[in-house]
């Protein structure tokens, strides 16, 4: 029954350690080359569930601000565009102050002190870093399958083959 | 090799999860992840320092900008990497027998018709979300994605050559040169105006608006930068990789 618990409070990292796994079985004992890209594609898939589970918070919505909130803000600050700049400034420095403090300090601090009306509460909204870590990842991902693709398709060309041990041993006889 | 191979992954699957005992709950709001200054700024901030309610663009083409632009000097490298890999220069007589012949097959008519009514579409919806990057879920890499997508799907309801006339590989490493270029350019500008590299809130001696906005604005430059590069390597992977480097015919 613990057990049970352990794994429904923290089931995202077992999938993702069972998705990484089947991934990295496919990448060591498969023969086929296009069979191991795609293990490869799994393990980064595992990644980058891991990495967006993490960021996810209960009851939060995705990262991007509602428009009933920005429209809010947006006419006040149409309203003094000069002394809202100025405030973001003064805000920005007394960050900068309070990030020397405790750290529930300065958010506390960095609360108070919000230039305009906008009052984000940080729980509310999903972990942003994460999805932009991610989304860089899944560029390289798609980068390192193509270059592994063509590196794939070249040794087709010059051995006819994509099995992994028809190569190796064609490249033992040529010896 | 197999069994060693499962032997290896299940003892590495064990440590994982015997590390995952250490990690916080699922969805749990004071994970250090999530209780963390920086991402808290990020939540908190954005909106304040940039006018973009989009986080994840902010984030990535304005806080991150650094490690985007080299992002998209990855994409850039991996695209001209494919073709140094598979392009034969001079005669190229030990590949040619291996070539499957495929003629030129008349293009099916629900085929085509279909592609010509979704392409347009496709390219104008590419075209939103990278131009509505920072307002709603999408940016720079997606609409590229997606604006490459709609070359590929050419390629494959007619044949390389048609998509090659709209993209040809001149124009393809030209455009993805120009995105690095027009993303790099920013940061220079704002290096030439006395700010730091990338540093957009100093460009607002060019552009209109405060520093918060001169910021989203040169967020929009660098997103079309990189959905230029994206679009233009998405289609020669894929034109590359179906012709085997030759350009000629695809699949």
């Amino acid at each position: 029954m613990e057990f049970l618990e352990t794994i429904s409070t923290k089931f995202n990292y077992w999938i993702y350690i069972i998705i990484m796994m089947i991934g990295l079985y496919a990448m060591i004992s498969k023969n086929n080359l296009v069979k191991k890209l795609i293990g490869m594609s799994i393990f980064q898939t595992a990644i980058i569930l891991f990495y967006v589970s993490i960021g996810y918070k209960e009851n939060a919505t995705i990262p991007i601000l509602y428009h009933d909130q920005v429209h809010g803000a947006q006419h006040e600050e149409a309203g003094d565009q000069n002394e809202l700049s100025n405030a973001v400034e003064e805000a920005a420095k007394e960050i900068h102050v309070a990030a020397d403090e405790q750290a529930e300090h300065g958010l506390e601090a960095s609360h108070v002190d919000h230039p305009s009306s906008l009052e984000i509460n940080p729980d509310h909204f999903a972990n942003p870093l994460p999805h932009v870590l991610m989304l860089t990842a899944i560029v390289v991902g798609v980068a390192t399958l193509g270059v592994g693709l063509a590196i794939t398709q070249k040794l087709y060309g010059e051995f006819g083959s994509i099995e992994e041990s028809e190569i190796l041993e064609q490249i033992k006889s040529a010896k | 090799m197999k069994i060693l191979g499962f032997i290896a992954v299940i003892i590495t699957g064990i440590l994982l999860l015997q590390a995952e005992r250490d990690f916080p709950d699922w969805g749990d709001p004071a994970s250090p992840a999530n209780n963390y200054r920086l991402s808290q700024h990020y939540i908190t901030q954005t909106f304040t320092e940039t006018t973009v309610p989009n986080m994840v663009t902010a984030v990535l083409a304005d806080y991150r900008g650094y490690d985007t632009m080299f992002e998209t000097v990855v994409i850039f490298t991996a695209g001209i990497a494919i073709i140094g890999i598979l392009r034969v220069f001079g005669s190229s007589s030990q590949l040619e027998h291996k070539e499957p012949t495929l003629t030129a097959k008349k293009p099916d008519l629900i085929v085509d018709t279909t592609c010509r009514l979704l392409i347009p579409i496709i390219q104008l919806f590419a075209l939103y979300v990278v131009a509505h990057g920072h307002h709603s879920p999408g940016g720079g890499f997606q609409g590229g994605v997606i604006f490459g997508a709609s070359f590929i799907l050419l390629a494959l309801a007619r044949n390389l050559q048609t998509a090659q006339k709209w993209l040809p590989e001149s124009r393809v490493l030209t455009l993805a040169g120009a995105g690095i270029f027009i993303y790099a350019g920013f940061g220079v500008a704002a290096l030439v105006l006395g700010g730091d590299f990338l540093d957009y809130g100093i460009l607002t001696k060019l552009l209109p608006g405060g520093v918060e906005d001169a910021r989203s604005h040169s967020m929009l430059g660098v997103e079309i930068g990189v959905a230029f590069t994206v679009t233009a390597i998405m289609f020669s992977i894929y034109s590359n990789l179906a012709s085997n480097g030759k350009m000629k015919e695809g699949i």
